[in-house]
């Protein structure tokens, strides 16, 4: 018996149990059961029956769902990208040797902290028809005339939308660039200096490589994010006006819960799953690759 | 090639003084290595040459040029760093061609000069391997590569053995030292360690506290130190001090020393009747001595190495070490008697502690 539990593969089986049971019941179970309601009729209050493909059919004859579609790419591609570039600007200035430097720090990591409901309300108020701040100065300034529509317009709806979730993000990329850069040795950038780098080819040839490994998780993250988002939409938008709001994640909660179509929004939600598959396995090779360039050894 | 002068050169780190009027000529060719205590600010001296640091005050001149103003790039001097500073993400042919890149060099000169660079050190089967996969002592030769190729008309080396085994630092020692007897460039290198400073420079200069103590040929140094410092500095094991007091009878000059037991001094001390003075003797210039002469003393420990012998000893209350080329055994305890070499002794004023000969 006690042999029996000194064996490592035995005990390393027993350790991992706990783990085991909380992935199992919390991701796979829901996983499966999300997936397997997709190929079903199921409704709130009844069971439902195995249909095939059907939902999935349906779907992609919805130009409901396509937008939704176009709009969660469309949001995915444009703030990410931007949270990228701002990110990695802002990581950049916190990385020298300003005065104050924690202090600034700790201001770029605000917008992370707040719940997301929360700051979604204050944007609620950013954006307001009649009570808009940014109207307001704007129209102080003389530069505007008339308060903008915000929310009640599609294309305004989705670009303000699209600036909630950037000042939501840009922390999260900002500090995990910032961690990045400072694993750097400045003794890199002297080398360099010496080599007759100018700032920006330092920027090219030796920070920028250097940080690639972790651009390309945090950028995975951060997609992964922004493609599932779903309160920021749900609290400024509800999906409107005229569906342009519309994620993937809203459209399903919608068909599902208030709409009361489980099986509808489960095939939706199953939709989503190829492309974060992508894009988990697009930054998976990437990495690799970057692992064998540097030639870790060990 | 180039000369470098360095002129009552001064770095304050915010408040603190850290180099404090620093005078430094090294000749054109010349090899000079900068040694003293960790802390001293050598490598701060040296980021200064290499322009990586503000020159806070005074004037530093490469090739008859001042270069206080001019950015690291344009001053034409390439630094070998402590931690090598390869970059990890390029091959070692990309490490050492990334200059000759940036200055926009043909690509059939860039290859030559590479090829060249890697014949001189032996790296010819690395140019194709990363950073990591090199060991410490081919990532330093790597280092020394990216440093040749570019021709420049200084090289800086900041401690570029220390982060090497023993063994392998008194190899590339050498190694560097026949690299600068072909290429006979102007180096500046950085060194804790007295005996890479004593094999290695032309000119040693030796620092402490931001100021230089003595500055002159390694042997010039250790025949003639200047002041205590150096003398206890340079040389290994390290020269033994007997606090004494100076006696002058006519033209002879001795010293007392706590227990009353009198040594002569060389003729060109100076310094009155009374002085109380540091006596100073090399281990090498201890001999065994009879009954009559010498110092009387008390072995401590006796460590034979097999070329030669170190006996650690007492006299009064004082450590000293003597080396023997001789073997000998002595018991722990054993009374032997210690005679210095007279006229190779060293004489120190105990107030300011500088060299009383001259
Ligand atoms: N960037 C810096 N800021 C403040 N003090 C520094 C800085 N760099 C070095 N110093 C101080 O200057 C002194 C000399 O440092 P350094 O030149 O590195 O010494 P060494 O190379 O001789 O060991 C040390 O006391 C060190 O603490
Ligand atoms: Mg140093």
């Amino acid at each position: 018996m006690n042999r029996f539990f000194d064996n490592r593969n035995v005990l390393g089986l027993i350790f991992m149990l706990p783990a085991a049971a909380l992935l199992l019941v919390f991701l796979t179970y829901p996983l499966a059961l999300g997936t397997w309601l997709g190929f079903t009729d199921a409704r709130i209050g009844r069971a439902g029956h195995w249909i095939g493909l059907e939902n999935f059919s349906m779907l992609v004859q919805d130009s409901v769902a396509r937008l939704s579609l176009f709009n969660t790419l469309f949001y995915t591609v444009v703030a990410s990208t931007i949270k990228f570039a701002l990110g990695l600007w802002l990581a950049l200035l916190l990385n020298r040797n300003l005065p104050f430097k924690s202090f600034f720090r700790a201001i770029v990591l605000l917008p992370f902290i707040v719940p997301t409901a929360l700051s979604a309300i204050a944007f609620w108020w950013i954006y307001d028809a009649q009570f808009s701040v940014v109207s307001w100065a704007l129209e102080r300034m003389g530069l505007i005339h008339r308060y903008i529509d915000f929310l009640g317009d599609p294309w305004n709806a989705r670009l303000s939308t699209i600036a909630a979730n950037i000042w939501r993000g840009v922390p999260f990329v900002a500090i995990c660039l910032l961690a990045g850069l400072q694993t750097i040795p400045p003794s890199l950038y002297e080398a360099a200096a010496l080599d007759g780098a100018t700032p920006w080819q330092r920027f090219r040839h030796v920070t920028l490589p250097l940080l690639t490994p972790i651009i390309a998780v945090v950028m995975t993250f951060s997609v992964l994010f922004t493609f599932t988002d779903f309160q920021l939409i749900y609290v400024l938008t509800r999906g409107g006006p005229l569906n342009a709001t519309h994620l993937m994640a809203t459209l399903s909660f919608q068909r599902a819960i208030p709409g009361g179509n489980l099986g509808e929004g489960a095939a939706l939600a199953t939709l989503m799953i190829p492309f974060l598959l992508a894009a988990i396995l697009f930054s998976y090779f990437g990495l690799q690759r970057r692992k064998w360039q540097q030639g870790a050894r060990d | 090639m180039a000369s470098v002068h360095i002129r009552n050169v001064h770095k304050y780190f915010g408040g603190t003084h850290v180099i404090r009027g620093v005078d430094i000529d090294i000749a054109d060719g010349e090899f000079a290595v900068l040694v003293g205590p960790s802390g001293c600010g050598k490598s701060t001296l040296l980021r200064m040459v290499a322009g990586l640091e503000e020159i806070s005050g005074g004037e530093i001149e490469i090739g008859g040029r001042v270069v206080n103003a001019i950015p690291p790039k344009e001053r034409d001097i390439a630094m070998v760093f402590q931690n090598y500073a390869l970059y990890p993400h390029m091959k070692v042919r990309d490490n050492m061609a990334f200059s000759l890149l940036l200055a926009k060099r043909p690509r059939s000169e860039i290859d030559s000069r590479v090829a060249k660079a890697a014949s001189i050190l032996g790296l010819g089967e690395l140019l194709d391997r990363y950073p990591r996969q090199l060991s410490g002592g081919q990532r330093q030769r790597v280092a020394m590569g990216r440093a040749i190729v570019r021709d420049p008309q200084v090289f800086l080396f900041d401690e570029p053995l220390s982060n090497l085994d023993a063994k392998l630092r008194v190899a590339m020692r050498t190694e560097i030292k026949e690299l600068h007897q072909r290429l006979k460039t102007t180096s500046v290198y950085v060194t804790h360690d007295q005996i890479e400073a004593m094999t290695m420079a032309d000119q040693i200069v030796v620092m402490r506290d931001g100021v230089v103590e003595q500055r002159g040929k390694p042997l010039e140094l250790y025949d003639h130190p200047a002041n205590l410092f150096v003398a206890g500095f340079i040389g290994s094991p390290a020269m033994n001090f007997l606090p004494a007091k100076l006696r002058r009878a006519g033209d002879r000059a001795e010293v007392e020393l706590a227990d009353g037991a009198r040594v002569p001094v060389p003729r060109d001390a100076a310094g009155e009747d009374g002085l109380p003075v540091i006596f100073g003797a090399r281990p090498e210039h201890l001999s065994l001595a009879g009954a009559e002469s010498g110092l009387a003393a008390e072995v401590v420990v006796v460590e034979p190495t097999g070329a030669d012998t170190q006996v650690f000893a007492k006299i009064g209350g004082t450590d000293v070490t003597a080396v023997f080329r001789e073997r000998h055994e002595f018991r722990a305890g054993e009374p032997i008697r210690l005679a210095p070499d007279h006229e190779r002794t060293h004489l120190f004023d105990a107030a300011s502690g500088k060299s009383l000969r001259t």
